[in-house]
């Protein structure tokens, strides 16, 4: 392994900080006045100025200077950031990237330029304001620091049937921060004399927030007349206290008693238990309150928890893991033809290990699919800057998370799919107003998981898909026989293929019809999907439902002739037997009644041209995909296959009946069947059947 | 434009194929593996009908003798599958070939080779990168990668099928 070359650290370091200027920048265009993402845009300005010089580049250190200057009256209030001043800074983000990326781009006049013009609006909008002390809205908006509080709280005996609950306080003190609360419990009478409808606890809570005391006070604004209620500061810069100094302070227990129990050298709360000083809930609330300040001390130390790791060695990981868990199946075939428990116990013992590394390292492969929404941000606003449409954008289920590698793969044909929405979905804002829509059109990205699968939306509530015109285009172009009747998802993915366009006017966005074929074998090259729904007048949504990773599946393993094949478990519904008189009867029409339904079924053994003899009581897999379902004949369902899918090089690419192989137990290669491709092939048996019946 | 390979002597791979010899280029050479057990891709063209695992990759296998024409006879003792890395229309593919023979590893030096010659040749003198003169035999060196080319499998796959008479391409 070579060390990392560091001006690449910084290379990466920058994209980061420049994703995060980014996005501050747009965030400011709707919200101003938010002192946050004033910090958020100057911290990452001046960190890559910073390290920028540090590590010799020294053209944006020196560019991104004068942008953080510009900055740095921004958050001084001296200066408002303004749409100009934002469109400003987004080209000199861009500059910045240009910079780092090659830094031997000699000194342009486009450089120059921004700056020329970041100064004219500071210089515009300096003069006002320069003025009166211009420093006072910094105070205010000043992020204030954390700082923990002790709240120790008892409710009026009788405040339950007076209609307070003692849970909702809790939760609210809890929304202010990162609270830890300990019940105590001494006042708890014996069973007999207990009234269930009294209130009988008290409350400790230690709370760390940013709010000021009087939000802590608020909570308690209905209830404070009846109870007793009393707010500390506690002092974090310590950040270990030790539990008789927590005590003491806190007024549990006398200095002395803790002095006598420490010289006895034994853990100090059970010793003042012991010696009934204190009672055993407080000694619990004082130790939470340690535990508290540990914590949160810790939190702050977080960022240097996570490491930076180049991809390709998560990938090397992935592939050994992918040997591995071939190897330890193979291992497991062994241990159960030999007869010794030992070697039994351990191949079990192994299995797991292999399982849980397999789960912790697709897990470390997950990542957020946020990254890849953020960048269309951008994309979006300047967009609708060139075509002059007024967009919002939406983004939900950016926690969702996917391998890495599809959300790498993901991010041209979002972008693809995301142009045509505004492009082509998208009216202008006048053609919205003749439809009676609000001027700005809305754009909605999401993500979420479903089963086995993630589905990615884009939404847009345009003048939706014209389903007239893509027919009459679709049958001029050759691409769909004349008067065929299609669902409006089978007519919509024509629109996926190469050469169509229903564009009259080609703009530089999209109207080629070049790249929706893209698009499509791009997700198909995951082995996802694409579907669409449109309303005419309404909008359209495009979903492409994703697999959660491309490394392993579970797989059922099944047998036909001499050769085993790998379905994927997650499509598969059931299985059944082909009783003799149905395998008779179906000779002239491939269908099984599975409860009521007709489901078309394909015999692999003639999809494959296998010559050998079949196995008198062959299995018939129910399989589906999306709503279609499909009976796929094999002569043995053989069992449940951890599978690590291994790619078919270019040289089957012509084979659509596999979407990879695999390798068992034995060493052998199985292949993998691809469920989207024999579900299309029952389908068009069944359109033939209806047909000629 | 007698000297091939600017000048240098060529390392190749000698393999028996259907009694002939033929070379593959040693740079490309892998390994070589004995006879290892063989997935069919039911329905993919012919001349790569098969699947082996090569130390946990999948490894496609291709038989040669599709593609130029000559008798497929069952594998015997001394049949190998010679594991090699070349790159195809700028992509690098690693794919086994089967041999009914594996010989040896020898320099051929720069004076003994020779440009194919355009006519006299009973396979398509595209799939050969040149001559090489041994003693009183000729070795043909394959062009692997050209071999492999995608536009030429598919047309190849249909050639193999409908004849099995050497032809010429003059």
């Amino acid at each position: 392994m070579t060390p990392m070359d560091p001006s690449e650290t910084f290379r990466q370091e920058a994209q980061e900080l420049l994703e995060q200027l980014e996005q501050a920048l747009l965030d400011l265009e709707h919200a101003p006045d938010d002192g946050d993402l004033i910090d958020s845009a100057f911290r990452a300005l001046h960190t890559i100025k910073g390290s920028g010089s540090m590590f010799g580049f020294d053209a944006v250190a020196a560019f991104t200077h004068h942008v953080e200057t510009a900055f740095d009256l921004v958050r001084k209030g001296k200066v408002t950031p303004s749409r100009e001043l934002i469109a400003v800074a987004l080209a000199a983000k861009d500059r910045m990237r240009l910079l780092i990326e090659q830094p031997e781009t000699p000194e342009s006049a486009e450089g120059d330029a921004i700056l020329r013009d970041l100064k004219a609006i500071v210089d515009a909008s300096d003069l006002p304001s320069a003025g009166e002390g211009g420093d006072a809205p910094v105070a205010a908006r000043e992020q204030p620091a954390e700082i923990t509080w002790r709240i120790r709280f008892r409710l009026a005996r009788d405040a339950m049937a007076m209609g307070t609950n003692p849970l909702l306080l809790l939760d609210e003190l809890r929304t202010l921060g990162s609270a830890t609360i300990v019940a105590l419990t001494g006042e708890v009478p014996s069973l007999e004399v207990l009234v269930p409808s009294d209130c009988h606890l008290a409350w400790d809570v230690m709370l760390t927030t940013s709010q000021p005391r009087t939000a802590i006070e608020d909570v308690f604004m209905f209830v404070i007349d009846d109870m007793e209620l009393s707010i500390d500061l506690l002092e974090s810069g310590e950040e270990d206290r030790r539990i008789g100094e927590i005590l003491v302070e806190r007024g549990d227990v006398a200095q002395e008693a803790v002095d006598t129990a420490v010289s006895r050298q034994l853990p100090l709360g059970t010793l003042l238990v012991e010696s009934g000083n204190l009672s055993p809930d407080k000694l619990t609330s004082a130790l939470a309150e340690q535990q508290h300040l540990r914590t949160e001390t810790k939190v702050v130390a977080k960022g240097a928890d996570s490491i930076r790791v180049p991809a390709e060695r998560l990938d090397e990981l992935m592939d050994r893991v992918g040997e591995l868990v071939i190897a330890q199946s193979r291992l497991t075939q062994v241990a159960a033809s030999i007869n010794d428990m030992q070697v039994k116990a351990i191949a079990e013992e192994i299995e797991r290990l292999a399982h849980e590394l397999r789960d912790t390292t697709m897990g470390v492969r997950m990542v957020p699919i946020s990254s890849l929404f953020g960048r269309f941000r951008r994309l979006v606003h300047d967009l609708a800057h060139d075509l002059g449409k007024q967009i919002e954008l939406t983004t939900f289920g950016e926690e969702t998370e996917l391998d890495k590698t599809v959300i790498e793969r993901l991010n041209d044909p979002l972008i693809h799919l995301i142009r045509n929405s505004i492009d082509h979905g998208l009216e202008t804002p006048e053609g919205r107003k003749e439809a009676g829509k609000p001027p700005a059109g809305r754009i909605t990205l999401s993500a979420r998981h479903s089963g086995a699968e993630v589905l990615v939306s884009i939404i847009d509530d345009g003048r939706g898909l014209d389903r007239a015109r893509i027919q009459a285009r679709a049958e001029e172009q050759g691409l769909l026989a004349p008067g065929v009747k299609l669902s409006d998802n089978d007519l919509f993915q024509v629109i996926f293929q190469a050469g169509f366009s229903t564009a009259k006017v080609v703009t530089s966005l999209s109207g080629r019809g070049v790249g929706m074929d893209v698009v499509k074998r791009t997700i198909e090259g995951l082995r996802g999907k694409i579907d669409i729904a449109s309303t005419p007048g309404k909008g359209t949504e495009l979903t492409l439902r994703l697999p959660l990773t491309l490394a392993i599946i579970d797989g059922l393993l099944v047998r036909v002739g001499k050769a085993r094949y790998v379905l994927p478990l997650s499509a598969v519904e059931e299985c059944v037997e082909l009783s003799a008189e149905e395998d008779g009867r179906s000779r002239g029409r491939s269908f099984l009644n599975i409860r009521g339904d007709l489901v078309p079924f394909l015999r692999l053994r003639e999809l494959f041209q296998v010559s050998a003899p079949a196995d008198p009581y062959q299995k018939v897999v129910i399989v589906s995909s999306g709503e279609f379902r499909v009976g796929l004949v094999v002569d043995q369902v053989i069992g449940n296959h951890q599978t690590v899918i291994k790619s078919l090089s270019k040289l089957h690419a012509d084979v659509e009946t596999f979407s990879g192989a695999t390798i068992l137990g034995d060493g052998a290669v199985a292949l993998i069947l691809d469920i989207g491709h024999l579900v299309k092939l029952g389908l068009t048996y069944e359109s033939q059947f209806m047909a000629a019946g | 434009m007698s000297l091939w390979n600017g000048g240098r002597s060529l390392e190749v791979l000698t393999l028996g194929l259907a009694g002939e010899i033929f070379a593959i280029e040693a740079s490309h050479v892998r390994e070589i593996l004995d006879l290892v057990p063989i997935t069919e891709v039911p329905n993919s063209a012919a001349f790569v009908s098969g699947l082996i695992n090569v130390r946990g990759k999948v490894v496609p296998l291709a038989d040669l003798r599709l593609k130029f024409g000559m008798e497929q006879k069952p594998p015997t003792i001394d049949t190998r599958i010679v594991v090699i890395e070349v790159l195809v229309d700028g992509d690098p593919l690693i794919v086994g070939i089967r041999a009914d023979k594996v010989y040896e590893i020898t320099q051929v030096a720069a004076g003994a080779l020779e440009e194919t010659p355009r006519i006299g040749m009973r396979w398509r003198s595209d799939y050969i990168t040149c001559i090489g003169k041994r003693d009183a035999d000729f070795i043909v060196v394959l062009d692997i990668g050209r071999i492999f080319s995608q536009g030429e499998s598919r047309d190849e796959a249909i050639f193999a099928g409908s004849s099995t008479a050497p032809r010429s391409l003059s």
